[in-house]
């Protein structure tokens, strides 16, 4: 696999002209949805995705609930068009393994014992597919979260990381995840040092797994600041107009 | 939907024990936090299926066949055989454990031993090709766990390994358009000796092949795949809490050297103690 597919430039660029530590464009906003309690969208290089969180609320039926915390739940979804060949909408084990990663990695950020008896949905939909998707779709659901007024103990973004032709590179596009030796999605939490989301698949040696580790530290150090940005711009709005 | 899994109430004693024990890095069932439970591998224990392997970890009991077929290829990859990793937790095995369509935690157990045995390129699917873009073989990996005290990625994937590792596979012959198997069969060939290294994480220590009790007390699980050559094939953190970069790069070394003695106890059989 990927013999005939070179991944980098002469001039060492990466297939969409960027550096080994460079993060496609990211567009985020805070607040898209109407009915939701809170709700982001993400765009970061041709990755559009949608999160959104109802809840706090009851949770039914109450054999579901856990008398001193709230429960979450979380669905990772992509669109049927969203990738090159239509997909089911029907869940596939990817998504259902993927809905427990994401739950698994949003719930150390959340204040839970503040609502005990309750549930949490966050709802995760991948409109258009471009490498990365858990990723992204997690930097969003932390900001529906947020815009939602859930007590967190902080935010966390995640990147993918991974090795393609043999270099370590950060946010990899869809090329890079498909024909590259490993991809490392991580969400790090900059304020509390803790990492929430790991995973990894492909061959790196120890070394380069510490190596892809410091960069998605880094990464996510950057995405960190634009969810900052988000909230303030969404909050800010909402100042003026009352 | 994912949703919070209720995890059994283990006793409020027990959950203290477990730590206090800890504090002095001794464990409930008398073990240093970095020793493996026994191990036991029985080879070819189904002998309908192509290959197999019972492995018992302490109480953990895994059961692996192997069943070879033909199958046309998948049309992105119309040179390789097909390998599917399938787990069961069979209900006999745990109270948890309700019979009905896949649960997320067997979906998640079949899908880390696929990874770590695709992705070390244990078996190579490109020699596993019959006629290219029509016919190639397909390896179905059953995973049925029969009883269940913890740490079920780790015996998986050395329950899958084993019994790849003695998989017969038949011969088929192309005459003209039919493909006819024979009665002939050759061994299919391991790449490598994949081994799963799982940590449990409780407050800030961490034990590795965590027991049941240990499993149900801790924040949460990092599962590492090792390969021959000390690279890895596969990390994962399971269930929530958060790990500092520090720690993970401490399992990575962890890994590097639990996994070489692993190895050699896990696939003796295999290798003739070769590792």
């Amino acid at each position: 696999m990927g013999e005939n597919i070179t991944l980098f430039s002469e001039d060492g660029k990466r297939t969409d002209g960027r550096a080994l530590d460079e993060l496609r464009p990211i567009k985020i906003k805070v607040g898209v949805l109407s009915n939701a309690q809170g709700s982001a969208y993400i765009e970061q290089g041709k990755n559009k995705i949608l999160a959104a969180v109802y809840g706090p609320k009851e949770a039914l039926p109450k054999h579901i609930s856990l008398p001193d915390r709230c429960i979450l739940r979380c669905r990772y979804h992509m669109a049927p068009f969203s990738t090159t060949e239509r997909k089911s909408p029907a869940p596939s084990r990817r998504e259902i393994e993927l809905s427990m990663v994401l739950r698994n990695a949003l719930e150390p950020l959340v204040m839970t014992s503040l609502f005990p008896r309750t549930v949490i949905d966050i709802f995760i939909e991948v409109l258009q597919a471009d490498g990365g998707t858990r990723c992204a779709g997690l930097t969003a659901a932390v900001l529906a979260l947020a815009d939602a007024g859930i007590p967190l103990k902080g935010l966390a973004a995640a990147c993918a990381v991974g090795k393609a032709d043999g270099k370590i590179v950060v946010d990899l596009n869809d090329l890079e995840d498909k024909y590259g030796e490993a991809d490392m999605p991580i969400a790090y939490n900059p304020t509390l040092d803790g990492i929430t989301l790991l995973q990894m698949d492909g061959i790196m040696s120890k070394e380069e797994v510490e190596q892809a580790l410091s960069l998605a530290i880094t990464a996510t150090q950057k995405m960190h600041k634009m969810q900052v940005d988000a909230l303030r711009e969404r909050f800010s709005v909402q100042r003026r107009e009352t | 939907m994912s949703i919070t899994e209720q995890r059994p109430v283990i006793s409020k004693l027990e959950q203290q024990e477990l730590r206090r024990l800890l504090a002095e890095n001794k464990r409930i069932d008398g073990r240093s936090p970095l020793q493996y439970r026994s191990i036991s591998v029985q080879l070819g224990y189904v002998e309908k299926a192509e290959g197999s392997a019972l492995v018992e970890l302490g109480n953990t009991k895994v059961l692996a066949a192997v069943k070879v077929g033909i199958a046309v290829p998948f049309a992105d990859t119309p040179n390789e055989g097909i390998l599917i990793v399938n787990a069961e937790l069979v209900p006999l095995a745990s109270p948890t454990f309700e019979p009905g369509p896949p649960s997320e935690e067997s979906i998640f157990l079949s899908r880390y031993v696929d990874r770590s045995i695709r992705e070390s390129k244990t078996i190579d699917l490109s020699s596993l090709c019959i006629v290219p873009g029509r016919s190639v073989y397909s390896l179905y990996v059953d995973l049925y766990i029969l009883d269940y005290d913890g740490n079920l990625i780790d015996a998986s994937v050395i329950a899958s390994v084993n019994a790849l590792g003695i998989t017969n596979m038949p011969k088929y012959v192309v005459e003209g358009q039919a493909i006819k198997r024979t009665d002939e069969y050759f061994k299919l060939e391991l790449k490598d000796h994949p081994v799963s290294l799982t940590y449990a994480f409780l407050d800030d220590k961490y034990v590795v092949d965590p027991c049941l009790s240990e499993e149900y007390a801790s924040d949460f699980t990092v599962s590492m795949t090792v390969k021959s050559d000390d690279r890895f094939c596969a990390i994962q953190k399971n269930g929530g809490g958060m790990i500092s970069p520090r720690r993970v790069i401490e399992l990575l070394e962890r890994s590097v050297e639990l996994g070489k003695e692993l190895r050699t106890v896990a696939y003796r059989q295999l290798t003739g103690g070769n590792g």
